[in-house]
């Protein structure tokens, strides 16, 4: 096993310029609103905290194969899409197998705080599998956070069990509170022995889902609440939806876009269903956001993804591999603490950092009030600083900005464009569906950036920049929003959105 | 009387720990009925339970060898639009 034990020295050492950011941590902060003690539980939880996912990690263990619903975006031979990208199986582990591979990780990377089942199937749809796992790691790994995600349906008969074990997260996929919308999302469900179709299955799951949630907002356990948005299934809709889980103490609501292509051979994929744009996504997060949280960050992850949101190391921790490592959890623990109090630190330097930026940004709102808000794609590699080159970003980040504000709004995935090896064949294309995932966006911040795909991105009419590296993010976003405001580019109109695509 | 899994069988797990018969293991390339054990759920549930939760159109048979639940029936999608969309992936 040749896995370097210092592994976190390097990402640690990286955070150093650190995330500034208006959506991380001051004036934007998303959680700014919640109660103390609910904002010191997800406080380091990379999923919940926009803040924190730049500098805490995840991961999340298959070990709960089967399910006991359909919904229409989902094929069954892949991971659960409420939780996943559908498209890629993760390997199911049996719960012996997962707890010794999330001692690994945590050991490895330091900054693994948060570890969730979320499939491949519904976790509480096999809650043998789900909880012995649970039940194994509060002993053996106490500082690891335990959270899990659920359709629902089975919810309310394991909140107890649950809760025995010491778990504070929970997600559940609610994607409508009227069975008549459900029955166009779910053909069946699977309850007491029978299989039951239709509108009276949907009914039945949508009062499991919303009794499940009531438990555990009455137990003190804190949920979030996933969305799937179909266009013209549950758009509109989603707003009650908001609305409900809102006021039954849900503290988070993740709209997520529905994926759907022909070839996963989903209902809606083969029927042609579309999935939202950019922006349709976007003007139905920004509706429910006056309602309640919502979660921008949110990077699909897949069922068995272990890393930072957006990046996946599984490979380093197959069975094999795991199986030669020899750990010492309890020496493991201690740097793990010490990992994280410097993070802490670090972050704690960075918020005081950040008054300064909003100076700048109110000074130059003084001068300008007239400039359109502009979308900035930034690349990174976590940190909460631009640390990317152009080529190995997987993703970017997307920020708004105007003459006020930096805000974080989502993310884009693109294939690589830049893989090395033979596969760089296929620049071409990759550089021309990167542009096209960048549509909208009047910039690119990344560390740095090849002389070809710089052309292109000019010509395409998005200013790359290169000038940032390693600086905190929304200060080098609010510096080039003012170059650009200087200069006038941004009058310009933008072009059309585009379909989100796997 | 018994029924069987055949080639499809995702290997989801869903159907073993509902078998009242215990008649459901896990096996390669997929699970299996030990036709030995099967009782079709006869005088336990009312309806089959590997065959009311199974998520995969086709893979469960019963004695007759005619699918529990046939193309169509548990995804919504037609079989000819599946058939025309495969078509039209293959054509790439
Ligand atoms: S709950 Fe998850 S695994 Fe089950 S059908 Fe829905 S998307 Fe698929
Ligand atoms: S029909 Fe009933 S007894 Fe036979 S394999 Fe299926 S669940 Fe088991
Ligand atoms: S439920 Fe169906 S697909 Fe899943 S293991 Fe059983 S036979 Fe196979």
């Amino acid at each position: 096993m040749e896995l370097k034990v210092s592994d976190h020295s390097g990402s640690a050492s990286a955070v150093a310029g650190g995330c500034s950011a208006s959506g991380c941590g001051s004036s934007g902060d998303a959680l700014a609103h919640l109660p103390e003690h609910i904002r010191a539980k997800v406080h380091n939880h990379p999923c919940y905290s926009e803040e924190a996912h730049h500098h805490y990690a995840r991961m999340h263990v298959a070990v709960a194969p089967a399910c006991n619903i359909q919904c229409h975006y989902c094929n069954r031979k892949y991971d659960c899409a409420n939780e996943s990208r559908p498209g890629v199986v993760s390997e199911v582990l049996t719960p012996d197998q997962a707890v010794k591979k999330v001692i690994a990780v945590a050991a490895h990377i330091p900054q693994m705080t948060v570890l969730g089942i979320a499939g491949p199937g519904d976790p509480l749809a096999n809650p043998e599998r789900t909880l012995e796992t649970f039940r194994q790691l509060t002993e053996k790994a106490p500082d690891i956070k335990l959270c899990v995600s659920t359709n629902g349906l089975a919810l309310p008969d394991c909140v107890d069990a649950l809760c025995t074990h010491n778990i504070d997260h929970v997600t559940i996929t609610i994607n409508c509170v009227d069975p008549d919308v459900g029955a166009k999302i779910y053909p069946w469900i699977f309850w007491q022995g029978r299989r039951i179709k239709g509108r009276k299955g949907v009914a039945i799951l949508i009062e499991q889902q919303q009794k499940g949630l009531e438990m555990l907002v009455a137990r003190g356990v804190l949920v979030k609440v996933n969305s799937v948005l179909i266009p013209g299934v549950n758009d509109e809709h989603l707003k009650e939806v908001s609305r409900v889980v809102k006021s039954k103490g849900a503290f988070l609501h993740n709209v997520m876009p529905l994926i759907a292509e022909p070839e996963h051979g989903t209902f809606f994929g083969v029927m042609g269903q579309r999935g939202p744009t950019h922006d349709e996504l976007q003007t139905l997060q920004d509706a429910c956001a006056g309602d309640m949280n919502m979660m921008r960050h949110c990077r699909q992850c897949r069922a068995d993804a272990v890393g930072m949101l957006g990046e996946d190391r599984g490979h380093e921790f197959t069975l094999e591999k795991i199986e030669t490592m020899d750990i010492d959890y309890g020496r493991a623990m201690e740097e793990r603490r010490q990992v994280h109090a410097a993070i802490e630190a670090n972050r704690e330097a960075q918020r005081k950092k950040s008054g300064e930026t909003f100076i700048s940004i109110t000074a130059l709102k003084a001068r300008r009030r007239e400039t359109p808000p502009a979308l900035i794609a930034v690349a990174t590699k976590g940190g909460g600083v631009i640390n990317q080159h152009f080529g190995h970003a997987a993703e970017f980040l997307i920020y708004e900005a105007n003459d006020q504000d930096v805000r974080f709004i989502g993310h884009r995935k693109v294939d690589l464009y830049c893989s090395g090896g033979e596969t760089c064949g296929d620049a071409e294309t990759a550089l021309a569906k990167t542009i096209q995932a960048l549509s909208g966006c009047a910039a690119v911040l990344c560390s740095k950036i090849g002389y070809e795909p710089w052309g292109a991105l000019e010509a395409a009419g998005i200013q790359p920049n290169g000038e940032h590296a390693m600086e905190p993010i929304e200060d080098a976003v609010a510096a080039v929003y003012r170059e650009l405001a200087a200069s006038g580019s941004l009058e310009r109109a933008t072009p059309a959105p585009l379909r989100m695509r796997a | 009387m018994a029924y069987q899994i055949v080639e499809g069988c995702v290997n989801c797990w869903a159907c073993a720990p509902l078998c009242p018969s215990q008649a459901i293991y896990e096996a390669k390339p997929h699970f299996l009925i030990d036709s030995v054990l099967c009782t079709e759920c006869a005088g336990e549930h009312p309806d089959p339970q590997c065959a009311s939760i199974c998520p995969i159109e086709g893979v469960i048979l019963d004695s007759l060898g005619v699918p529990l639940n046939p193309p169509g029936s548990l995804t919504g999608i037609p079989p000819e639009r599946l058939a025309a969309a495969r078509a039209e992936i293959q054509a790439r």
